[in-house]
């Protein structure tokens, strides 16, 4: 019962910080149409920029993890300007293409600048365990648990109240109506850009925090695709829901059939997982239901 | 206040949809633009608005003035800031966003003050909108969302809107309650209006002047007393024909030609 638990309280905090990553790449999505590839890679990026700033300047965590978000602000804003504003209206293949192509070029600019070498964090987290009831809880855990919470909280209410974040969902909902609005759809695609830079940034961080960085961390980009399959592509609540479901069952699969099967099972399962979802359900638990009247 | 100088649009480089348009609306006015289907109504409010583009539309020649100034290479955002709104075809509310929402999105080019002030004045001309206001806009029926596609265009306070088919899927009795409010707005908030219809002997009762068009022309316009009275009017558009006619009288294109002179 107790490892049972443990694995699950394991699985929510994996899970929702799939759940931040893939609301990054939903909002892209939704409001530009584009399927991001390169989300991995943005995560890679903010892990070493965050890494690098607290390890090499000795900066205190918390400041080198906040001047990180500002920073992938910025490029998040940057490589929708340099790269994705000119794709606009072209087909939908070159843009995807485009993407895959950014997740390449992103990864061996990080692998050149930073090595291979899987890299840690320097201890900011005491490694006692905090005990809540008869469950141990490292602090780390907490710690993601926390501020991915204050994030999602954020991120509802810009969504919800401000004008800004009312217009990306306008963009999102429809965009020629919004274009006659008077909503500057070019600069909500850089911001949407930049806020996915954002989340992934946090969920980067965190994972360099649990597990050590290196350039492999980029494949957590591709476990977002289950996450928003099984969610629903275009449905922010999706991605959350999504990603706390995928992140439980993938430990509990790590955590009773690896030991069977003698590992492995864990990393297959959110992509079995998809293909079985994409059969079934094909727009996911939230996602938009396109019905044609004939 | 609005002119449209001899303009051509023309789409995909190739389909030439206006061919030399030219058009005034007065401030204050109520005008209205009828026509037959494709006669190229909507690419002519889309032409003002900046809404072109995305359709691959291009103004060729010619050129829009509006208070004086050049807005025929200006972008949609740049149009409305200068105070002119589009309420397109089909109301287009977005449709998982609330009503309120809807009304924050059209006030999108003004000040966070002016937005509140907004939905307040909306909510006057629509106490319907103000009971669903935390409804989403999907759920509603057609003429609720014809009244927030209205509404949330008040948001922007424009000084000249253009509407595109009102009085679309509407039943008649919501037809003439919507025409009332054009009508109120008009008066109250002194805005002008260029309003496109099929539905043309409402749209000509509520104008002071109005415009034809036919294949990418205007072929006749006049106040709205000279065109109810037109005969040509009469038959084509209000449906109204005195006594028998023979099959030659009815070829259409005769009458036409003379208006095309």
């Amino acid at each position: 019962m107790e490892f049972l638990t443990q694995i699950i309280i394991a699985g929510i905090v994996i899970g929702s910080i799939y759940s931040l990553v893939a609301l990054g790449f939903t909002l892209i999505y939704k409001s530009t149409g584009i399927v991001n590839f390169a989300q991995g890679e943005l995560l890679l990026v903010g892990a070493y920029v965050c890494l690098h700033l607290t390890v090499s300047y000795q900066i205190p965590f918390i400041f080198s993890f906040l001047i990180t978000l500002i920073f992938m602000f910025f490029f998040g804003f940057l490589i929708e300007r340099v790269f994705l504003r000119r794709m606009i209206g072209e087909p939908i293949i070159s843009i995807i293409m485009l993407t895959i192509g950014l997740s390449s070029l992103l990864k061996s600019i990080v692998q050149i600048i930073w090595g291979t070498d899987t890299r840690t964090f320097p201890k900011i987290f005491s490694h006692e365990p905090v005990k809540i009831g008869f469950l141990n809880i490292s602090m780390v855990y907490i710690f993601a648990l926390i501020s991915i919470a204050i994030f999602l909280g954020i991120f509802s209410y810009f969504f919800k109240t401000t004008k800004t974040g009312v217009a990306m969902r306008a963009v999102a909902s429809d965009q020629q109506a919004a274009l006659s609005m008077g909503i500057d759809v070019r600069r909500i695609f850089a911001l949407s850009w930049a806020i996915a830079a954002i989340v992934s940034t946090v969920g980067g961080v965190l994972l360099g925090n649990i597990n050590g960085i290196n350039t492999s961390l980029s494949q957590f980009g591709l476990k977002v695709f289950p996450v928003v399959i099984l969610g629903g592509l275009d449905s922010i609540i999706g991605a959350i829901v999504g990603g706390i479901i995928i992140g439980v069952l993938e430990n509990i699969v790590g955590g009773y059939i690896d030991p069977l099967v003698g590992g492995g099972a864990k990393e297959v399962f959110p992509f079995v997982a998809m293909i079985i979802i994409l059969l079934i359900k094909p727009y996911g638990l939230f996602g938009t239901v396109k019905v044609e009247k004939v | 206040m609005l002119s449209i100088k001899n303009i051509e649009v023309v789409y995909n480089d190739v389909i030439l949809v206006l061919k030399g348009l030219s058009l005034e609306v007065q401030e204050g006015n109520i005008v209205c633009l009828l026509g037959s289907n494709g006669a190229g109504k909507t690419t002519t409010l889309k032409a003002i608005s900046g809404l072109l583009r995305p359709d691959n539309g291009d103004i060729t020649d010619g050129e829009i003035l509006f208070m004086g100034t050049r807005i025929d290479r200006k972008d949609a955002a740049e149009i409305v800031k200068m105070g002119i709104f589009q309420v397109m075809e089909g109301r287009r509310v977005f449709k998982d966003l609330t009503v309120e929402e809807n009304l924050i999105a059209g006030g999108y080019t003004r000040t966070k003050g002016e937005i509140s002030e907004g939905i307040e004045k909306v909510y006057t001309y629509f106490p319907r909108l103000k009971e669903r206001r935390k409804q989403l806009a999907g759920y509603m029926s057609g003429g609720e969302q014809q009244m927030l596609a209205i509404g949330r265009s008040l948001m922007a306070k424009p000084k000249l809107i253009l509407m595109d088919e009102p009085s679309l899927g509407l039943s008649p009795l919501l037809v003439k309650e919507i025409f009332k409010i054009i009508k109120q707005l008009n008066e109250i908030e002194k805005t002008s209006i260029l309003l496109v219809e099929q539905n043309a002997n409402m749209a000509l009762s509520f104008s002071h002047r109005g415009y034809i068009m036919e294949n990418g022309r205007i072929v006749l316009d006049g106040d709205r007393d000279y065109l109810l009275a037109n005969d040509d009017v009469k038959e084509f558009y209000l449906g109204v024909s005195s006594g028998k006619k023979s099959f030659r009288d009815v070829k259409h294109y005769r009458r036409r030609k003379r208006w095309l002179s």
